[in-house]
């Protein structure tokens, strides 16, 4: 179990960590939503819409590391794995 | 009669035909907005508003005669981060509910200057935010497009008046959370408008 946990903590982090640099390392926070651009040929005007688009921010980070943290705490609760010493000579 | 008398005649009825126009500046194509930014020291927030409307009249024969009205529906403002637009429209905040526009009446331009269709002035009216209203003189430049109208949507004669103006505004002026986030909240607000109005003739 101790193992399991650690494991798990260190995959969290690590996918959080991956997700966050492939999705362009927004150092701001969280986005749901990214401005798109559009020029009006007639008028020279650039229009703004919204087009819905999941950017992970550093509180994205905080949290997984906070997760990760927390499975990594939780596995101290856990003891030594005992080994079967009954067959020792 | 020679062509000679027929000019001046002519010369009348263009001073006669260059009436006053009434442009509507609800743009079927949505391409209206109106951005924000706030530069904080620890956060920087950028959006825009696209609910925008009103009605400006303009001479093109007189731009300095130029007045009107722009009003963005502050429910319209937006930002990427769900949160941060919760708490822009909060009654912390914008307080969307009870102040839903955000205007500004022009009531007279100085220092016309024009060139071609492009006209520089700037803009002396009355702004209000969050329920306060504010006396400002703001940059503006006019860009008529003649006959254009057309070119945007089919089936539509008439002119076009595009409208740009970048101020600055103070968030304490206006009664928004007076000293209060500053370090996350800029006090100073960057305001850029484009916006394009119609002329239907």
């Amino acid at each position: 179990m101790k193992k399991l946990l650690r494991s798990l903590a260190i995959i969290v982090a690590l996918a959080a960590a991956v997700v966050w640099v492939a999705t362009g390392a927004n150092r701001g926070w969280t986005k749901t939503s990214v401005p798109v651009k559009t020029l009006d040929d007639v008028t020279g005007i650039e229009g703004i819409s919204y087009q819905q688009k999941f950017l992970p921010g550093v509180d994205f980070l905080g949290a997984a590391a906070v997760a990760s943290g927390l499975l990594a705490g939780a596995s101290f609760f856990f003891g030594k794995t005992k080994t079967n010493q009954s067959n020792k000579p | 009669m020679k062509l000679n008398h027929l000019l001046p005649l002519l010369g009348l009825a263009t001073v006669a035909y260059a009436a006053p126009q009434s442009f509507d500046f609800k743009d079927p194509k949505g391409v209206n907005n109106a951005v924000f930014k706030l530069d904080a020291p620890l956060e920087s927030i950028n959006g825009s508003a696209s609910g925008i409307s009103g009605t400006v009249t303009f001479d093109p024969a007189a731009p300095a005669a130029t007045t009107g009205k722009i009003i963005v529906a502050s429910e319209s403002l937006t930002v990427p981060n769900p949160m941060q637009k919760e708490h822009l429209h909060s009654v912390n905040w914008l307080d969307v509910a009870k102040y839903p526009e955000i205007t500004f009446e022009a009531k007279s331009l100085a220092n016309v200057k024009t060139e071609g269709n492009i006209t520089t002035a700037d803009a002396t009216g009355t702004f209000t935010l969050h329920g306060v209203a504010k006396e400002m003189t703001v940059p503006i430049k006019l860009t008529y497009l003649a006959d254009k109208l057309s070119a945007r949507v089919p089936n539509l004669k008439g002119d076009l008046l595009v409208i740009r103006a970048n101020f600055v505004i103070n968030r304490e002026d206006f009664n928004i959370q007076k000293g209060q986030y500053e370090d996350k909240v800029s006090t100073t607000i960057d305001l850029s408008l484009s916006i394009a109005g119609a002329s239907v003739k």
